[in-house]
């Protein structure tokens, strides 16, 4: 068989000497950047190959190291794995000393404003034995403990202490079987005494079945038991039922509502305080304290602190009635002098004291500036 | 030897006749023809349009009917002719090969021994030749650019045409006798 080349031998040969003759042109001719022709041409021609071949080996490179070579990639899959976890674990920590340092700030706080006299403690262990309600604090002796002192936390009374050991006390906890502490509600006062069950629900006894006490009611110490000053937070009624001769009354402890606390206060020199008449506000959470700039002075400009403008009105004209001799709301058809001088200071302008309005944060924060002046703290 | 004189289209390749001639001529006719083109327009400067070494590669293309040979002497007579110019060596290299190997492909099926076939052939071949030497000096870098007169190379290609019928007919002398 004829070989093509041999085929078409005068086509070939011509392509070859034009080929060459271009080559020679190419040499010899040099373009506007002043680079040989054949220069050109050969980059022009290079170009993509070289270019196709990068590419080539660039993909299979990528190839053999992103699927062939998985081993690198393992290990350094369990790499920063084992690097994520750490992280958690800092994390988790320092999760942990946060709400340590968010709990000793809340309990520093509260016990500034206690006028009792308290040491902080951190709850280290719990007592030996599964039905067990008592933990171990880290204070003892040493401190100052003494065996049958109040123990307690912002939301409430925790337990009191059983034993006092050197550095440490052992605390029976509000629930334990034997724990009984005295209670009262607030207005009307409601008093009864509340035990534990070695329940998470306290009972509350020796309730007359006449007394008013529903649930929702809140409980503070009476002061009654000599181990908890009046005035601290207790619980809150869960259920009542009428019984004979005392109601069936069961109480959920606050001072265990979210387990049993890490920091507490035990009350060295326990002093009594007024139970307040509504629900106090958490003491956990920090309350930005108001502007110094008065935001209202209307409100401001209230004795009453009241906050409508109606009530401001009616305040007014009550200072004016009794100014004048006339009981306000009265018709004994004298009819006071209404644009006579207002007895009421004048509104205070924004900046001045303003009489403190009458709320129950309020009241609150008047307690705790008095009891702060009164209280201490053993650190 | 005898040629067909009535007709124009040889039936088969069988009908032509290659010539031979001899080695002297083949070398000493083209050398003729490149020193004419560089001489003679110095005292003639009205010859200068006259392509004598592109009618001579035409001339033993035609007559030897060998493309390779056609080619090879397109491309020495060029290479000869660049190397007496300003133009780069390479450039009527590759027009006169292409026009030699051209001229013998056409030369296989006509009867190249007409006068009216060499006339039309010279014609043809030199305005090709000026169209090629255009492409080429366009494509390359040359610092200039070729002007396309297609007229003037109409009117050159009809004088060379008749200055190639009679080129032709002298050169029939230079060949072997069977």
């Amino acid at each position: 068989m004829e070989s093509p080349l041999n085929r078409y031998r005068s086509f070939t040969v011509l392509v070859l000497v034009i080929f060459a003759q271009l080559i020679l042109l190419a040499v010899q001719v040099k373009n506007d950047q002043n680079v040989s022709v054949i220069r050109s041409w050969t980059v022009t021609a290079v170009s993509p190959v070289a270019r196709i071949l990068e590419w080539g080996r660039h993909s299979s490179v990528g190839f053999i190291r992103n699927y062939v070579l998985l081993r690198d990639a393992n290990d350094e899959n369990r790499r920063l794995q084992s690097e994520v976890d750490r992280l958690r674990v800092e994390n988790v920590l320092l999760k942990n000393e946060l709400s340590l340092a968010d709990r000793a700030k809340a309990l520093e706080t509260f016990a500034a404003h206690v006028p009792s006299r308290t040491l902080a403690a951190t709850v280290f262990a719990s007592a030996a034995g599964s039905d067990s309600n008592a933990v171990l604090v880290d204070r003892g002796s040493i401190s100052g403990v003494e065996r049958g002192m109040g123990v307690v936390t912002p939301d409430g009374i925790v337990g009191k202490v059983l034993k006092v050991y050197a550095t440490s006390s052992m605390v029976g906890l509000i629930n334990d079987q034997d724990f009984a502490a005295g209670v009262a509600t607030q207005n009307p006062q409601v008093r009864g005494v509340l035990k534990g069950q070695g329940k998470p629900m306290c009972k509350v006894d020796y309730v007359p079945f006449e007394d008013k006490i529903a649930v929702g009611d809140l409980l503070f110490t009476s002061g009654e038991d000599h181990i908890f000053p009046r005035g601290f937070p207790v619980g809150v009624v869960k259920s009542v039922r009428n019984g004979q001769p005392f109601k069936e009354i069961l109480a959920e402890p606050s001072g265990l509502r979210h387990g049993v606390p890490q920091d507490v206060l035990i009350i060295l020199e326990g002093v009594h305080q007024e139970i307040p008449e509504s629900a106090p506000s958490n003491p956990a959470v920090y309350i930005n304290p108001s502007p110094p700039a008065a935001a209202q002075p209307e409100e401001n400009a209230s004795p009453a602190g009241i906050g409508t403008e109606a009530d401001r009105v009616r305040a007014q004209a009550k200072a004016i009635s009794e100014s004048q001799g006339h009981p306000f709301g009265s018709a004994d058809g004298k009819i006071p002098d209404f644009n006579a001088k207002n007895p009421l200071p004048p509104p205070v302008p924004p900046g001045g004291d303003a009489p403190p309005p009458a709320s129950s944060s309020t009241r609150r924060a008047n307690q705790a500036a008095g009891a702060s002046s009164g209280g201490k703290q053993d650190q | 030897m005898s040629y067909s004189s009535g007709r124009i289209l040889l039936s088969s390749q069988r009908e032509g006749q290659v010539s031979r001639f001899r080695t002297w001529v083949v070398l000493v006719v083209p050398l003729a023809a490149i020193l004419f083109q560089v001489y003679i327009p110095l005292f003639f400067q009205f010859l200068k349009f006259l392509e004598m070494p592109l009618l001579v590669v035409v001339y033993f293309a035609l007559m030897r009917r060998s493309q390779i040979g056609g080619l090879l002497t397109g491309a020495m007579v060029g290479l000869a002719q660049d190397s007496l110019s300003k133009d780069p060596l390479g450039m009527h290299g590759i027009v006169n090969t292409l026009v030699g190997y051209f001229a013998a492909s056409v030369g296989v099926r006509l009867d190249v021994d007409h006068g009216v076939i060499r006339f039309g052939l010279a014609v043809f071949f030199y305005i090709i030749h000026q169209i090629l030497c255009w492409m080429i000096e366009r494509a390359l870098p040359m610092g200039h650019e070729p002007a396309f007169k297609l007229d003037e190379w109409l009117i050159f290609g009809v004088l060379n045409g008749v200055v190639a019928v009679a080129l032709f007919h002298f050169l029939d002398k230079l060949r072997e006798s069977a």
